[in-house]
């Protein structure tokens, strides 16, 4: 395709030099795009096999990438300066929408997370995930950076309103990612390393009485339960005993794509999604898990390149931390499938099934590719 | 405001950003260091470990219980037989609304309150996968309503197991006993691994005495199972080995014969056939379904057989404790003879009572009170025997005293266990000085002696023990262990030889031939049962007075005074000249011998003159 799109009459100059290539024309970033899709088709080949050989949930799930796809190309076409300017007005509907999810949401499992609007369900919060770090992004790109303190304030507000929002649903899962991907921004914006020591002292001062006031109590059990799945092995434990005995069954070799016994046998619970890791370390063992590390790695580093590239600090602070907000899922998921973390719900990116992680994720890279295919919008 | 700052600083911004990138880019590197340690020691390190969690997982050991062995009577007939017996279970996690497949299920196949509590119980402590068992033993009926109406009932399962069924049921109950569930007492005596996937177990009787032999060697499978717990495919299976199959001595004949005679009666019948030792007859009444057992019986129908007045769990034929009473007599003969005190010809006299030497007591015979005299001036040892004389016995016994009296009597195998393969034999009491001041820490009274010349007294003696006698003495001496089973897989099992008694020929020909007058002569105790005989039988009669009731229970006048008449017994061999069968017979509260000997014949009758066995 590009050989087609190169093959056709240039429009601007004659200059070779300065001729925008197809793909900074239509804002794609190569690299990246072939990273993703080589996660994607990696990833649909694990869910085959985690769902129980299910070809429908492959396509399903392959049509969630298409759509996708076209939001991410989608959005990349969309200025960068447009984007900033977006970020605050989202960010206020976004609000809006997370109190209406309050007064009027739809509940599961006795938390209100959706709202239902003709029929079709979302999640406010997931919005959030892009919307919050773009927004506190605008706010400190118009700041002298590194932030003074009342800046700070300011960037903490604006992540602490949706987090509360949500944090109340409740979903404290959500509510800490979200609030960390806004944290992100001011840590990019490179907010001194003082603040930073001390929240993390204050957070670890406030885990006491987090424990005995905040925290409810499923969500004691799963910090209990990670500590020793062994407590409860047929209850809370067992999906994770489960899910290690799969990923240690795996070896260096893995059993083999879909002679994985732990998730063909019904063992491991939520195989084709939030478990799907344990699925892929046991089929294609150690090997394949790192194949996979490489694969987000590679992506990473291609976000934080186009971050360390971007023309504006707004760009470089969205870039940061969204690619950041990214690893942030990556290490999550795979640290709470191995047992490292509290059982939460959050999917492998772009490997779990579901639609919603998938759109949002691949919003955030047509952010990430509007960046890097960013003229000069701020003067240097 | 700051805009023109921010003009001025654009490059230091670049910087700050560019360096907080690069801390991230470190931070990430460190983190999925940390995550790629962590899926390396699950992986690599402790790799065994949760292979083999993963293969115990998947791959489940199943014991295949053996099949039990069978039971036959000696003709071939079938006595215990395992039956393939249906239950209802439920899987609960494959049940949408339990409630409505318990009313459904309830509409096609009868459910108890009991069964219903059982199961709950049962599902609270099962996993979800595990099938629960709501009824045993469904009907044929029950089981085709259920499989049509299977399609909308998930999670109802229907699986077949190999139960315990004796077809005879009571007739055989005291002579092969039963199989039960296994208890919590036998759970920690039986060898774990050959019990895996077995759920009974011999409680008493053949199936408890034979119960390694019967219960062959449990057998695995390897299955892959799927986190419900169902089994997908089996990898490898070593079978089972059957257990092995018994063919007693009993003869179904004899064994019906001696229960018909007993009718409504209670009492005990053992036969043994002299030559080989084998128990050809074991029969206690009343017996009970031997069936009810097997799959656990209900605390009301268990409740209902042991307060029963009639003790019909109580094996009369080895566990019962009767005096002997008057068939004690050939025996205490056989005595006197060895030891030289009597002759076949010596005589004593018989005033129809007896006293010792310097004692006014007068030990009555029991012709005195019929007669108002003995049974004649002198009586020999042939009328002593054939007319059943105390007197006789009484000086007798005065005169070998009671020591002398248990050396004489004790290789007839009173005093101990026969050992007859089954469980549960009691030895009887034969009693000496040293057995009373052990016993009861007195010196034995020469009164006693006299008492227990005719078999009152202390002196107790099991059926089995009686029969054993019987056949010791019909053989001569020959001493076999009673045993009940003549072969186990078609092997034939010898019952063991026991040092026989030797005496001359004509003290045993003296003894046999009181014992033929008993039945043959005009006046034989047991004159009535030559009517029509075609054989010669040697016999003796005997009564025992009944002193206490048992356990003191409260009951009815009619009863009680039912209940104290004396015990009927009687013991035979036949035919006199090659015997090949002894038995022992006790009638309680039978009023006396003529309510036993009957018996006798019938089964004597069955033996030599039905189809020989």
């Amino acid at each position: 395709m590009a050989d087609y799109l190169r093959q056709m009459p240039h429009q601007g100059s004659a200059d070779l030099a300065r001729r925008p290539s197809a793909a900074s024309r239509f804002h794609i970033d190569i690299p990246l795009l072939l990273l993703l899709l080589v996660l994607t088709v990696y990833g649909l080949f694990v869910l085959y096999s985690g769902s129980g050989k299910d070809m429908g949930a492959v396509v399903r799930q392959g049509r969630y990438f298409l759509l996708a796809y076209a939001i991410m190309i989608g959005v990349a076409q969309v200025s960068l300066a447009r984007i900033m300017r977006w970020a605050p007005w989202l960010y206020l509907l976004g609000l809006a929408t997370l109190v209406a999810v309050m007064l009027v949401g739809v509940g599961a499992k006795g938390a209100q997370r959706w709202l239902s609007i003709g029929g079709f369900r979302f999640q406010p919060s997931e919005i959030m995930k892009l919307v919050l770090p773009l927004t506190v992004a605008w706010y400190l790109a118009d700041r002298t950076l590194p932030p003074r303190f009342v800046h700070i304030m300011v960037a903490l507000g604006l992540v602490g309103i949706p987090a509360a929002l949500i944090l109340q649903q409740p979903d404290l899962g959500t509510a800490l990612l979200i609030a960390a991907s806004g944290l992100f921004v001011l840590f990019m914006a490179g907010m001194g390393w003082g603040y930073i020591f001390g929240a993390v002292v204050l957070a670890g001062a406030s885990a006491w009485p987090a424990w005995m006031f905040v925290l409810k109590d499923y969500q004691k059990q799963r910090i209990l339960t990670m500590l020793d799945p062994e407590s409860d092995k047929l209850g809370a434990g067992w999906n994770i005993i489960q899910s290690k005995t799969a990923i240690g069954s795996g070896g260096w070799e893995g059993k083999g794509w879909m002679n994985g016994t732990q998730s063909h046998l019904d063992f491991l619970p939520e195989s084709h999604t939030d478990f799907i890791i344990a699925v892929l370390s046991e089929e294609f063992g150690l090997r394949g898990v790192l194949v996979l590390m490489t694969i987000y790695l590679l992506i990473l580093l291609r976000g934080f390149w186009i971050g360390i590239r971007a023309r504006s600090s707004f760009g470089r602070m969205a870039a940061g931390s969204l690619t950041l907000t990214f690893f942030v899922y990556v290490f999550v998921n795979m640290g709470m499938v191995a047992g490292l973390l509290p059982v939460v719900g959050v999917p492998l990116p772009l490997v779990s099934a579901g639609g919603t992680s998938v759109v949002t994720l691949m919003a955030g890279f047509g952010i990430l590719m509007a960046i890097s295919t960013e003229k000069s919008a701020v003067p240097r | 405001m700051p805009r023109h700052l921010e003009l001025k600083d654009s490059l230091r911004e670049t910087r700050v950003n560019s360096a907080r990138i690069i801390t991230a880019v470190l931070l990430v590197i460190a983190l999925l260091g940390v995550i790629v340690t962590r899926y390396h020691s699950l992986q690599i390190t402790d790799y065994e470990i949760y292979r083999t969690q993963s293969e115990r997982n998947r791959v489940q050991l199943q014991p295949l219980p053996p099949k039990r062995g069978l039971i036959f009577d000696r003709n071939g007939v079938l006595l215990a037989d395992n039956r393939p017996s249906y239950i209802l279970s439920i899987v609960r996690e494959q049940v949408p609304d339990l409630e409505a497949t318990l009313a459904e299920l309830a509409e096609l196949v009868p459910v108890s309150e009991s069964d219903l509590e059982t199961f709950n119980k049962k599902l609270k402590r099962r996993h979800p996968y595990e099938a629960v068992p709501l009824r045993f033993r469904l009907t044929e009926a029950e089981r085709a309503r259920l499989s049509v109406n299977r399609y909308r009932l998930p999670g109802v399962v229907v699986d077949a197991q190999l139960l315990r069924y004796y077809p005879h049921g009571e007739l055989f109950s005291h002579a092969i006993g039963y199989l039960g569930r296994i208890n919590e007492q036998e759970v920690l005596e039986l060898d774990e691994s050959d019990y895996r996937g077995t759920f009974h177990v011999g409680k008493v009787g053949v199936e408890k005495y034979y119960e390694d032999v019967l219960h062959g060697e449990v057998g695995y499978q390897n299955v892959e199972t799927n986190a419900h717990g169902r089994v997908l495919r089996v990898l490898e299976s070593f079978d089972p080995k059957s257990g092995a199959d018994l063919t007693l001595n009993l003869d179904i004949r004899i064994q019906q014969a001696a229960y018909d005679a007993l009718g409504d009666q209670r009492g005990a019948v053992v036969a043994i056939d002299p030559r080989t030792g084998g128990v050809l007859a074991l029969v206690s009444k009343p017996g009970f379904d031997t069936n009810l057992f097997v799959n656990g019986i209900g605390s009301e129908a268990y409740s209902a057989l042991r307060d029963s007045l009639d003790v019909p769990l109580f094996n009369r034929a080895i566990q019962g404790q009767y005096p002997p009473g008057s068939t004690i007599k050939p025996f205490m003969a056989m005595a006197g003879l060895e030891s030289g005190l009597v002759t076949p010809q010596s005589t004593v006299p018989d005033p129809g009572w007896y006293s010792l030497p310097g004692d006014s007591h007068k030990y009555r015979d029991w012709i005195l009170r019929i007669r108002g005299t003995g049974h004649a001036a002198r009586v020999d040892m042939n009328m002593a025997i054939a007319e059943s004389c105390d007197v006789y016995f009484y000086d007798l016994a005065r005169r070998l005293t009671i020591d002398r009296m248990y050396e004489y009597l004790s290789p007839f195998g009173f005093g101990e266990r026969t050992g007859v393969d089954t469980t549960n034999e009691r030895r009887g009491v034969l009693p000496s000085t040293r057995w009373k001041r052990d016993a009861m820490g007195q010196s034995w009274y020469p009164g006693e002696t006299i008492s227990a010349g005719i078999g009152q007294g202390y002196m107790l003696a099991s059926p089995m023990q009686l029969a054993m006698a019987t056949s010791v003495m019909a053989s001569k001496g020959q001493r076999h262990t009673p045993r009940l089973v003549k072969a186990i897989d078609g092997v034939p099992v010898e019952a063991p030889m026991l040092e026989p008694i030797v005496a001359p020929e004509e003290y045993w020909q003296a003894v046999h031939e009181g014992m033929l007058e008993v039945v043959h002569g005009q006046r034989g105790t047991a004159k009535a049962l030559a009517a029509g005989i075609e054989y010669q039988m040697a016999g003796k009669t005997g009564t025992a007075q009944v002193i206490g009731i048992a356990q003191g229970a409260v009951y009815k006048e009619s009863e009680v005074s039912e209940r104290h008449r004396h015990h009927g017994l009687f013991i035979a061999f036949a035919p006199v000249e090659e015997p090949t069968i002894a038995v022992a017979i006790i009638v309680e509260n039978g009023g006396g011998s003529s309510a036993a000997s009957p018996i006798a014949r019938a089964v004597i009758d069955t033996w030599l003159l039905g189809e020989a066995g």
